[in-house]
């Protein structure tokens, strides 16, 4: 017979009170699954189709084309003086990134609704996957950019250096509001039904087809609330570099994407019990 | 320091259920349960997750009452109850799917549980996939999975098919790999809700070996099942369960015993009520009758089992067989059919009478299952939905041999025993027919 070991790992299950934000623990003893879970997440979205991977440039590059022809040239919206097309690609691609990410976490745990009746792991796992599996998608539509970039002779400058702080907080935004989103979801299905427009209402909120000058300086603060205004905004001034970083509302939407994210782990916390119940 | 693997105290789970809601029939009442819907709605949605401990309301359902036992580690333990008795609650409880109302539970080491087999497959991924995504899920690191990969798939024998999506695999093959997964799994405490009933014979009896294997190795098992006799076979101890509480808890063959024994009526005849029926035919089976002198279903050992049915008819039928299957801890050891019943008329009562041979059954607790179809083409008339519990006693009737009650099995063949001694040669012949 087996003896007992000190080491053994201890489990108490009870009634939850506290207000963690992280079991940490857990979720280092589940990084594999993480993993895998995003490597799945990867593998079926292009399975068995024809275009595989291009689809991931597919989306951005058609939305830029109708953007131009449609915003640049027919009703002439101001673009800072940058080409139009590049203008509205620098946009969409944290766009198409940020909007993807959050459809598919808004609806992660509904779809997974037969597993979390059958098995327990961190529950925090089936939001997070898409939104980082997402991220493969964004980095191949650079590739696009890069052609652009050619074909409208753009030098690149330092500032693409901010990138990277750029992910993380576009990141940190469509996570946060992912688990805010798939926690409300799978007890109140009314969450799903409004996910699709809103995210289409936010597109025309963000400043992806006009630059953000055309908003009045007072207003400015408040807009910046939004996470995504700084982002878009930030990838612009970073990727083409005529125009200085706009720091001010990449730090208030940094902020924010931290208030989101923090706040969307602790309601995921507390929801995350009852999900077995309502699934 | 404790040996107890599973400590569970005072647990309760309580599940909310929606209430029938009430109609309007006028316009305005509807135009207002329109306007209110919403916020009627949101209250329900609410109340889903919310259970108040100590109200005691119409629509709470308490699925675990106050149910406090622990587990040593190293012991193998079955949990036995109807449907609806609180076993898989207890056992979602435990795996932490879902979270406890009240009370504690405190577990010692790692603990997997094995609600269903294959949780996560996705029909798209290789077979190669699904075992690391299903392995990692059960909790199993990287690691672990690539070190016993070769072992899983040759457990499951469908290496060949390793690199193809697992849509493409027969249902079988699909539960053998899942299965394997859940084999090489190494957890201290192992909890299991009747996920061996998988596969063809030749793969249950491996997964029994593999439970086995794991049972022998030091590890605390946690069984639920509807088969008694598996369940024998596997477990030394038994909890019993019924509407949410823990109402026996002891040895496994105790435990079985009064489990079935619980289910004899102290009535001898049963009627069957619409919703009883499989089928939507115009035959049915309306009563069954015990013939037996006192008024519980208990006989002696050696007296005849004797029945009679009454059947009701919307319309002729010809050639009809009534077939009786007898039922031995969830196992069907045995079904006996009539020969066909020439005629039925419509819309009369017919009655036919049923008696087992003496010494058919030995002692225990038995279940008749019912059922008719026609003999020309099989098609079935009836089924009855429910189990006829009865007991055969270990007093011998009298005239039989009564060293015979003491016999492990379920029936008592015949048999022809020769004493080949020299000078001694006999032969006792239970039967003529040998």
């Amino acid at each position: 017979m087996k003896k007992t070991d000190p080491l053994q790992p201890l489990t108490v299950i009870e009634p939850r009170k506290d207000w963690q934000a992280f079991n940490w623990r857990e979720l280092k003893d589940y990084r594999d699954l993480l993993y895998f879970w995003v490597l799945r997440e990867i593998k079926i979205l292009y399975r068995q189709t024809v275009l595989g991977f291009t689809w991931a440039l597919i989306r951005p590059v058609a939305s830029m084309i109708v953007f131009s022809v449609v915003f640049g040239k027919l009703a002439r919206v101001p673009s800072d003086g940058i080409p139009y097309p590049i203008f509205a690609y620098a946009a969409l691609m944290p766009w198409t990134y940020f909007s993807q990410s959050l459809i598919k976490s808004t609806d992660s745990l509904v779809q997974q609704a037969s597993v979390i009746s059958k098995i327990y792991f961190p529950r925090l796992i089936i939001p997070m996957a898409p939104v980082l599996a997402g991220l493969l998608d964004f980095v191949l539509s650079f590739l696009v950019f890069f052609i652009l970039m050619f074909v409208y002779h753009i030098q690149p400058t330092w500032n693409i250096l901010y990138i990277p702080l750029l992910v993380v907080i576009m990141v940190l935004t469509a996570s946060g509001l992912g688990m805010w989103t798939s926690a409300l979801g799978i007890q109140y299905r009314d969450v799903r039904q409004a996910m699709m427009f809103i995210v289409q209402l936010l597109m025309y909120a963000s400043p992806i087809v006009w630059p953000i000058s055309i908003i009045p300086f007072k207003y400015r603060t408040i807009y910046a609330i939004y996470p995504m205004a700084g982002v878009i905004e930030g990838f612009r001034a970073a990727l083409i570099g005529k125009h200085p970083m706009p720091w001010y509302s990449i730090s208030i939407g940094s902020i924010s994407a931290i208030c989101l994210f923090i706040t969307g782990a602790i309601i995921f916390n507390r929801m995350e019990k009852n999900f077995a119940d309502v699934a | 320091m404790s040996d107890k693997a599973i400590t569970v105290e005072n647990l309760s789970k309580a599940y909310r259920i929606g209430l029938k809601e009430q109609k309007h029939e006028t316009m305005t009442g509807a135009i207002m349960d329109w306007i209110k819907q919403p916020l009627h709605n949101l209250r329900r949605v609410q109340n889903l997750t919310r259970v108040n401990l100590h109200e005691d309301s119409d629509d709470t359902i308490w699925a675990l009452k106050d149910v406090s036992f622990e587990v040593r580690q190293g012991e193998v333990i079955g949990i036995i109850g109807r449907n609806g008795a609180g076993k898989s609650t207890l056992l979602k409880v435990l795996s932490r799917i879902t979270e406890p109302t009240a009370g504690r539970i405190v577990l010692r080491g790692k603990l997997s549980s094995l609600l269903e087999v294959g949780t996560g497959f996705h029909r798209e991924l290789t077979g190669r996939e699904n075992v690391y995504l299903n392995g990692a899920i059960l909790g199993m690191r990287k690691k672990e999975i690539d070190l016993k990969f070769d072992e899983i798939i040759d457990f499951s024998g469908v290496e060949k098919f390793l690199d193809t999506p697992v849509k493409k695999y027969s249902s079988g093959m699909q539960v053998r790999l899942a299965f394997s997964v859940a084999a090489h799994l190494e957890p201290d405490i192992l909890m299991i809700d009747e996920v061996l009933a998988v596969g063809d014979a030749e793969f249950q009896k491996k997964c029994l070996g593999k439970m086995r294997d794991v049972a022998g190795h030091g590890r605390t098992v946690l069984f639920v099942s509807h088969n008694m006799a598996s369940m024998k076979n596997i477990c030394s101890r038994a909890i019993l369960m019924e509407t949410g509480e823990v109402i026996e808890d002891g040895d496994i063959r105790t435990v079985v015993n009064h489990y079935l024994a619980r289910n004899i009526r102290s009535q001898t005849s049963f009627e069957f009520n619409e919703d009883q029926h499989r089928y939507q035919t115009d035959f049915r089976i309306v009563a069954l009758n015990f013939l037996v002198p006192e008024q519980r279903l208990i006989f002696q050992y050696g007296e005849s089992v004797s029945f009679e049915l009454k059947i009701q008819c919307k319309k002729d039928f010809w050639g009809v067989r009534v077939g009786v299957g007898i039922v031995s801890e969830g196992v069907r050891v045995s079904t006996i059919h009539s020969h066909p019943i020439d005629f039925l008329a419509s819309d009369s009562l017919s009655r036919v009478r049923c008696t087992f041979p003496r010494y058919l059954l030995l002692p225990g607790i038995y279940s008749l299952v019912l059922g008719a179809h026609l003999a020309k083409n099989g098609q079935g008339l009836d089924y009855i939905n429910q189990e006829m519990y009865f007991e055969i006693s270990e007093v011998a009737a009298s005239g039989c041999d009564s060293f015979d009650v003491k016999a492990i099995g379920i029936f008592k063949l015949e048999a022809k025993w020769e004493n080949l001694t020299e000078d001694r040669q006999t032969v006792w012949a239970d039967s003529t027919q040998l």
